[in-house]
């Protein structure tokens, strides 16, 4: 709360200790600002309160006030008399209210809470040593927590499927299910695609597609990450990994310019799954299923893991002194990418500032329709970026036939690309093989089949840095696995052939440094130090740039106000 | 009519004189033999007067009217009807709804289906009347899927009330303009829940909502404030309105006013439903008058007062205590007065008015593994504690009627029921704990002696209800 503006937060108490919560706030959220947890299943921040699994009972009461005067209520000694609500209330469907007293350690909440884990593992069953949940499965925790430790059930459980094909990429256990409809709940109202529901009654309920119809929404995975269990789990990850191996890198999802937070789960260098990270400003706690299947490109047939010359496999060394001969006093061109990250961007720039000439720089720029959500209708991840760092000055055009014109015409000598492949945008490989391509990508392609000199990039999860999303968010991602074996690391493929190239004072191959560097030439990037950046991101001005009719609709939290009041001018 | 006109696939409803101790209001066309519940014959002892004469009045008036006479609901809560209709969120500016519960499946209750069939035009003019006096948009008979001909009838008794200007746009040539539509249930005891039969009636799964924040009279059908009333509460506001509020306040005792259907099944020898002024008669009267006594030879064994899932109530039992007006009890069941207080007072309820009488010949576990299975089958499997504990319950009481039971069954039954009770969405809860709770409380005799009885002796050893 910014000084000067009202305080209108309101106590409460919370096992006698006063938290000041903002009106509205219920009852778990408000217990966790207190430092406590209510567990809970069925409740999830993001989604409607439905109250159904009944773990979140927790003890409430109320000042008493006398009914004929008004006055409040007060014990013998003076302080005020709480009127406790007879029954435990649910925290998730409570509000909290001035002088509001919550009791959640008390022990009637913990023998509800008992009560409920008893209930919930009656008919649960022991999948544990085979549950791709086990590790982060909240019936364990609270099982831990609240469990009976022996089981006073010697009934026969009851028998449900075990496979069921939801979707493609989802598989539910119903034996697992403690319907808790959170999928149900998200598919209706993040997905907007309700295809879920339970069928039978009471304790045989299994949740089911409707007929017909499956769960096969490009958000669908987002229902095994909410599932509190492990009946939802994704075929791609399904008895791959457990998860307590998983070493968890923070990332963002490079699939359009929403730039959703995501967390990428690896193991010795091997990248196993990647899920969502919580981002109230950008994506909430949901992610596109396109987005994770992403890492798959890191161990891609078509991986480009050596430096090479005329297909011949060379040091980085001789690479790069190599696309310095190509490049210097030569007629270049440039096409650089909105895939690359801000530094990379940036370190570009330098490299043509390098060369010298004022070469022409091209961007690929790639548009889909926006889904409204989570995909927005510019998929690079970092056009703005470009556009920050001064690579480009102009929204990218889909595809480079000025430049296919300018090799046509003979004017350029070496081309210079970096994370594209120029075959897709409108150059044809007989107008490449007039040039001589220095080429810089993750993976092999048409470009790179004709290219002089190939160099070998590092994919987002191989590296560190920053993308800038439609919300010009600078947002930052981290290494997750080493690069292949003899690509050099970080950003050395930038500064050393910027070296080469002999581009004045050398800027060491972090993105602190770089940033360091660009706080300097980047207005916008004045104030801010790679390390300030939060794990949210952290939003830079862009009125320099409300004149680009950037292609962005509205999605979740963004709406392209500036981008409607120009195309409305 | 159909009936009238001798459909032959509509069957012919049996009726019954009055006992001396009834006092027919409800019931006072629909079991007279004359009566064929045609709306000229409805019309002929004066029906749809009371309609005329509501429309006379100020909706406000007859919502007064309705307050005044303290007519509790007939459903199984038993809160006041005159109330409920206060606690109309009309500030919304949300249209309002009405909806009659006829959903009626509480094991033990068979009085709404008995209005329906034999009277249905007396429902129409009550709800009609209701309708008006909370300024309903739309109104709807909710009934339960197993009562097709209820729906029919209700259906055809429509048709002829819209005809005449009843039912419907510009009622009785008035501004005032609702239709009653008939919505047949899909036959599950939670749509009875009034939550969730708003849910059900939405065309959803009849999951009961939370409350807070969605009480039916704010936050209802299609979240607009609507008002649920049963069959039997609904009839009872014609009446209300053909003697006045505080003229109806004159009939049964404070608080409990009016007559009531009572529902008496079990071992007596003359099972039926019968109308009695609240607080007038006793249990003792209903099973040993009314019911005409025990089949000869048995011993009472024990009563459920108000449908199966109301607390039992065990042979030889006294209960004590004192009453609202201070006045000190001791009843044996005998002597517990018939009406919405007392039963509370005795620790049970009256509930929907379903006497159940047990005697000697059944072993009391069988009793609660036949009531346990049904509230098992009718979970709607919301909430956990009611679907994982109503199921669990059941199979204990499976377990223990064909020959597994084990001396610490009883105390681990009153465990689970003591998890569920006040932990749920609904009353379900309740419903299904209550009877757990309350039985093994009062014969844990029984059920610890039932592990050491001979397996061979269970009756319904095949009767495994697992």
């Amino acid at each position: 709360m910014s000084e000067g503006q009202e305080d209108k937060r309101i106590p409460i108490f919370v096992d006698d200790e006063e938290v000041k919560v903002d009106p509205g706030t219920n009852l778990i959220e408000a217990v966790a600002q207190a430092g406590k947890e209510v567990p809970h299943y069925c409740y999830h921040p993001k989604l409607s309160v439905v109250g159904n699994c009944r773990m979140c009972l927790v003890e409430m009461g109320m000042p008493g006030r006398d009914r004929a005067t008004g006055e409040p209520m007060l014990n013998d000694d003076g302080s005020p008399k709480i009127l406790w609500v007879p029954k435990p209330v649910i925290a998730c469907a409570t509000n909290a209210a001035p002088g509001m007293h919550v009791r959640t350690e008390s022990p009637l909440v913990k023998e509800c809470r008992e009560g409920v884990m008893e209930f919930l593992l009656v008919n649960h069953p022991l999948d544990c040593p085979i549950c791709d949940q086990a590790g982060e499965c909240r019936l364990q925790e609270f099982a831990t927590d609240y469990g009976r430790g022996y089981s006073r059930f010697i009934e026969q459980k009851n028998v449900k499927p075990k496979r069921t094909r939801l979707g493609p990429r989802v598989m539910l256990d119903d034996e697992r299910c403690i319907l808790c409809s959170r999928c149900i709940r998200f598919c209706e109202e993040v997905a907007e695609d309700p295809v879920l529901g339970f069928t039978d009654r009471g304790s045989y309920t299994t949740l089911t597609a409707f007929p017909g119809k499956e769960l096969a929404n490009n958000y669908s995975l987002n229902t095994v990450d909410i599932c509190p269990v492990g009946a939802l789990t994704s075929t791609d990850f399904r008895f791959k990994m457990r998860v307590w191996f998983l070493k968890e890198t923070d990332s963002i999802d490079t699939e359009s310019s929403v730039g959703c937070n995501t967390v990428v789960g690896s193991r010795e260098g091997k990248i196993y799954r990647i899920t969502p990270r919580r981002n109230d400003h950008v994506n909430d706690t949901w992610m596109p299923d396109s987005g994770r299947a992403l890492y798959k490109e890191v161990e891609a047939e078509n991986r480009l893991a050596a430096y090479s010359i005329e297909g011949r496999p060379c040091g980085p060394d001789e690479a790069m002194s190599l696309a310095a001969t190509l490049l210097k006093g030569h007629r270049v061109a440039i096409v650089g990418s909105g895939r690359l990250s801000v530094e990379e961007q940036y370190l570009l720039r330098r490299v043509r500032e390098a060369i010298g000439g004022g070469p022409p720089t091209f961007l690929v720029g790639r548009t889909g329709e926006g889904d409204g959500k989570l995909l927005s209708a510019d998929r690079n991840p970092n056009t703005r970026g470009a556009i920050l760092t001064g690579l480009i000055d102009e929204l990218p055009k889909e595809d480079l036939h000025d430049l296919a014109h300018l090799i046509a015409e003979g004017g350029v000598d070496t081309l210079l690309v970096a994370g594209e492949d120029l075959t897709m945008a409108g150059v044809t490989r007989d107008q490449l093989k007039r040039v001589q391509i220095v080429y810089m990508g993750t993976h092999h392609n048409d470009t790179s089949s004709v290219a002089k000199v190939e160099i070998p990039a590092l994919t987002v999860f191989e590296k560190s840095g920053t993308f800038v999303n439609q919300q010009f968010r600078v947002q930052k991602f981290a290494q997750a696995v080493p690069g292949p074996k003899g690509v050099l690391f970080g950003l050395s493929n930038f500064t050393r052939l910027l070296d080469t190239l002999g581009g004045g004072k050398r800027i060491a191959p972090s993105p602190a440094n770089v940033w360091a560097e660009m706080s300097g030439d980047v207005p916008e990037f004045a104030d801010l130090r790679f390390e300030d950046i939060p794990r949210t991101g952290s939003v830079v001005d862009d009125a320099r740039f409300a004149h680009l009719p950037f292609p962005e609709g509205p999605g979740f939290h963004f709406n392209p106000k500036r981008a409607e009041t120009i195309a409305g001018a | 009519m159909s009936r009238a006109n001798g459909d032959a696939t509509m069957p012919t409803f049996s009726k019954s004189a009055p006992h001396p101790k009834e006092r027919r209001i409800i019931l006072a066309n629909a079991e007279d033999p004359d009566f064929d519940g045609t709306l000229e014959a409805y019309e002929g002892r004066g029906g749809y007067g009371e309609l005329k004469k509501a429309f006379g009045m100020t909706p406000e008036d007859v919502c007064k009217e309705v307050l005044d006479s303290g007519v509790r609901g007939r459903g199984g809560a038993g809160f006041p009807a005159g109330m409920k209709w206060k606690f109309l969120d009309r500030r919304s500016g949300k249209p309002v709804y009405l909806i009659c519960n006829a959903d009626e499946s509480e094991p033990g209750t068979f009085k709404d289906r008995q209005i329906i069939h034999k009277d249905p035009h007396q429902l129409i003019e009550g709800m009609m009347i209701t309708a008006f006096a909370i300024q309903a948009k739309q109104a709807y008979i909710y009934i339960r899927e197993e009562m097709p001909y209820g729906a029919r009838i209700l259906d055809e008794a429509i048709e002829a009330a819209r005809a005449k200007g009843y039912v419907g746009d510009n009622i009785l040539g008035s501004d005032y303009s609702c239709d009653l539509v008939v919505h047949r249930g899909a036959a599950a005891y939670i749509c009875g829940e009034e939550t969730g039969l708003i849910e059900s009636l939405e065309g959803k799964r009849a999951y009961p909502r939370i409350k807070p924040p969605y009480f039916p009279a704010a936050l209802g059908l299609y979240m607009c404030p609507t008002i649920v009333n049963n069959v039997e509460t609904l009839c009872n506001v014609k009446h209300i309105v053909a003697m006045g509020g505080g003229e109806f306040a004159k009939i049964g005792t404070t608080g409990n006013t009016g007559t009531r259907i009572w529902c008496l099944s079990g071992h007596v020898q003359k099972p039926g439903y019968f109308e009695l002024e609240c607080g007038k008669a006793t249990y003792g009267e209903l099973i040993n008058d009314l019911g005409g006594g025990l089949l000869p030879g048995r011993k009472l064994q024990a009563v459920i007062p108000g449908g199966s899932s109301a607390k039992v109530l065990r042979a030889g039992e006294r209960f004590t205590g004192k009453l609202r007006s201070g006045e000190a009890f001791d009843w044996g069941i005998d002597d517990i007065p018939l009406d919405f207080d007392s039963p509370m007072a005795a620790g049970s309820m009256s509930g929907s008015g379903a006497v159940i009488v047990v005697d000697d010949s059944v072993n009391i576990v069988e009793v609660l593994a036949n009531i346990n299975a049904f509230y098992a089958h009718e979970s709607c499997g919301q909430c956990t504690p009611c679907r994982e504990g109503s199921l669990w319950m059941k199979k204990i009481t499976g377990r223990m009627v064909s020959g597994g039971a084990r001396r610490e069954d009883a105390a681990l039954l009153a465990s689970i029921g003591d998890q569920i009770a006040g932990r749920t969405i609904c009353a379900h809860g309740e419903a299904c704990a209550w009877p757990t709770q309350s039985f093994v409380a009062k014969f844990r005799d029984e059920f610890e002696a039932a592990a050491e009885r001979n397996p061979d002796e269970w009756k319904n050893r095949e009767f495994r209800l697992v």
